[in-house]
């Protein structure tokens, strides 16, 4: 066992050695003050617009889309998000509560439920893509392997250190992105409620098990869930880098699914199949924010299980190949 | 299966490997002592460092075994390979770490090996001053003492080094080759693969030959290597009346000029027009002589010439030479 910490310890200095962590940290320290400085211009002239009530603005927000559902030119399908939307924003009007309130918190929960399919899942491949094919691209997979250590034991020492730096991933992401847009916002909001629990049933919206929740607590499930994403994408892009040799086709590869994830959740509606795809289903914060479903027959339950089946897939795939392959060149 | 671990630390026994129904190694089998260096010669392509691949477990044998120290690589790896130490091809550390951080990766690996340990092993192959450089700055010398260094972290019983002098300069071989008899002459049993005979020759106790994935002969070095030995170059004119007396002695053979193209680059800069190519056996040397001399032909010169692999191969094979 002390071994097994010894390697896993080995595998930590490559990754930082690498500097691979430091890309990952180096982007969210460029993007994060863009992105808080365009919500920043888009609140100023909000306030332009409505003075500072926000009372003012949400009820704008429901007559707009409650005129558009009149309008022939709007699908069907677009007409359904926006009842929803509205019945949700009703709800907060009712409640008095502000769905938007400004502040380094609310940032943090918006920007992460937008990057969780597509942003933090990039920066694990960073760092997930690599990990096999580069010991083979760079030949010391010959070194690894002919010490006396069994396959699975390498390779599981890998797996370990992978799932411990998207667990840092996902940790530094909802720091720094709290630290950077307080500096623009203020660093308060841990309690404001948010509405959870939203059930939809078509174009209507089942209110009776919304219940309301302190914003610090959301952004506790929220961080669960995205990290479940996470290890899942994690453990694909591993298998990735254990069957494909080359670093940059094992990250083209991690790459494009994800993206065709994001297009397909876009026009997949129809197609209901498609909800077994791994890559429709990363979406998970979307269920929490009481967003509808890309597929019918998708809820949180559904998708989790969904990855989880994936993720079982690829370990067994990544373990069984690595272990029983000849290592030719 | 339990063999008397100071007999023999490498025993390798009728290994296969078949790679897309085509086998590429038939029937390999040779043992190794302790405090011998093993030759594995052959060229390139004969399929050494697929042998070596399956030494060491990264390859299966379709068939056959190798025990290490009485452990059964494939069925023991972790027992079986506690005991050796390996270069395979190139000595490929990790370029973004430093050489002492690349031993102790390695060292963090296994049970025993204290820091005490890394600094003897770095002390042994004499990289103490540049030790704590990144290896992307090394030059291919310092990667290949590197890698020696790290094949002899764990005290194994048996290295094993693929084309060790490759790439190296005249005196980083003469270097590596003083090396590895100090390590020889320690008790550690060396596996050297080479394509020069020259290298076995000077390097090697005992030695396989390999050609096209089959061994052609296993044995001690001066028995296999003994028979091609007797290339001798005559320089004399007039060359009709050298190559008539030399023609006289049914000890004598000698070459065409297609068999002359397996002479080593050196030898082949001696020849000119009147060079002519044979195998005289040593002692019907000063007897040739005197008959030229007797006979009017005056000889310019005499030189005995170490011969190639392939014309080793020629002799093996008689004549069908390397496929």
């Amino acid at each position: 066992m002390k071994r097994f910490w010894a390697m896993v310890q080995n595998e930590v200095v490559k990754i930082i050695k690498k500097k691979r962590f430091y890309i990952v940290l180096l982007i969210l320290a460029i993007l994060v003050p863009i992105f808080s400085y365009a919500q920043m211009r888009q609140s100023l002239e909000r306030q332009e617009s409505y003075g500072s009530d926000w009372r003012l603005e949400v009820q704008q927000a429901i007559t707009d889309n409650q005129n558009s559902l009149s309008s022939d030119r709007v699908p069907q399908e677009w007409k359904v998000y926006r009842q929803i939307y509205i019945q949700q924003m009703q709800y907060y009007l009712d409640h008095d509560v502000n769905p938007n309130e400004p502040g380094g918190v609310t940032f943090t929960r918006e920007f992460i439920n937008n990057s969780a399919t597509l942003f933090i899942p990039l920066m694990i491949l960073t760092i997930a893509s690599d990990l096999v094919s580069s010991e083979r691209t760079g030949g010391t997979i010959k070194m690894l392997l002919t010490r006396p250590v069994r396959r699975w034991k390498v390779l599981l020492s890998k797996l370990t250190a992978l799932l411990m730096f998207v667990s840092l991933i996902v940790v530094s992401a909802y720091l720094v992105c709290y630290l950077i847009s307080g500096v623009f916002f203020g660093y308060s909001g841990w309690s404001i409620p948010i509405f959870t629990g939203f059930v939809l049933n078509g174009s209507d919206v089942d209110l009776t098990y919304v219940q309301a929740t302190p914003q610090w607590q959301y952004l506790l499930i929220q961080a669960g869930l995205v990290w479940f994403v996470g290890i899942v994408v994690a453990l694909l892009a591993f298998m990735v880098s254990v069957l494909i040799r080359s670093t940059a086709a094992s990250i083209v590869v991690m790459m494009a699914t994800l993206i065709s994830g994001s297009i397909l959740v876009n026009m997949a509606s129809s197609w209901t199949s498609a909800k077994y795809l791994f890559m429709v289903n990363l979406g998970l914060t979307d269920y929490l924010a009481g967003n509808p479903a890309p597929i019918d027959g998708m809820t949180l339950g559904f998708s989790i299980a969904v990855l989880a089946a994936w993720g079982a897939v690829s370990i067994f795939v990544s373990f069984f190949v690595f272990i029983k392959r000849d290592v030719l060149t | 299966m339990q063999q008397p671990t100071d007999e023999y630390v490498m025993r390798v026994r009728d290994l296969n490997k078949k790679i897309k129904r085509k086998t590429i190694i038939h029937s390999i089998s040779f043992d190794i002592r302790p405090g011998e260096i093993f030759g594995f010669l052959g060229p390139n392509g004969a399929g050494k460092t697929t042998t070596i691949r399956m030494l060491v477990g990264l390859i299966k044998p379709t068939s056959g075994h190798v025990e290490i120290c009485g452990y059964d690589v494939q069925k023991q790896p972790e027992e079986a390979l506690k005991y050796v130490g390996s270069i395979v091809e190139n000595p490929e550390m990790y370029p973004y770490l430093t050489g002492w951080e690349n031993l102790m990766h390695f060292a963090r690996m296994q049970e025993g090996i204290d820091e005490a340990r890394i600094r003897e092993v770095t002390q042994l192959v004499h990289l103490g001053g540049r030790i704590h450089e990144k290896v992307s700055t090394y030059s291919l010398g310092m990667r290949q003492r590197l890698g020696i260094a790290q094949a002899l972290l764990a005290r194994p019983k048996v290295l094993i080094l693929d084309e060790p002098t490759n790439g190296l300069d005249p005196k980083g071989i003469k270097e590596m080759r003083a090396f590895i008899r100090e390590l020889a002459a320690a008790g550690l049993a060396v596996f050297v693969s080479s394509h020069l005979l020259s290298e076995i020759q000077l390097l090697c106790d005992r030695v396989a030959i390999i050609g096209g994935g089959r061994e052609l002969a296993v044995g001690s070095v001066d028995e296999l290597m003994g028979a091609a030995t007797d290339m001798v170059i005559w320089d004399a004119e007039p060359k009709s009346i050298a190559l008539r007396v030399l023609r006289s002695d049914p000890a004598i053979t000698i070459l065409d000029e297609e068999e002359t193209d397996t002479l080593e680059d050196t030898a082949a800069a001696l020849l000119n027009e009147r060079s002519i190519v044979t195998k005289t056996p040593e002692d019907r040397i000063a007897d040739t002589l005197n008959r030229m001399v007797s006979e009017g032909v005056s000889v310019r010169g005499i030189h005995r010439v170490a011969p190639t692999l392939e014309r080793l191969f020629l002799e093996m094979t008689e004549g069908e030479g390397i496929e």
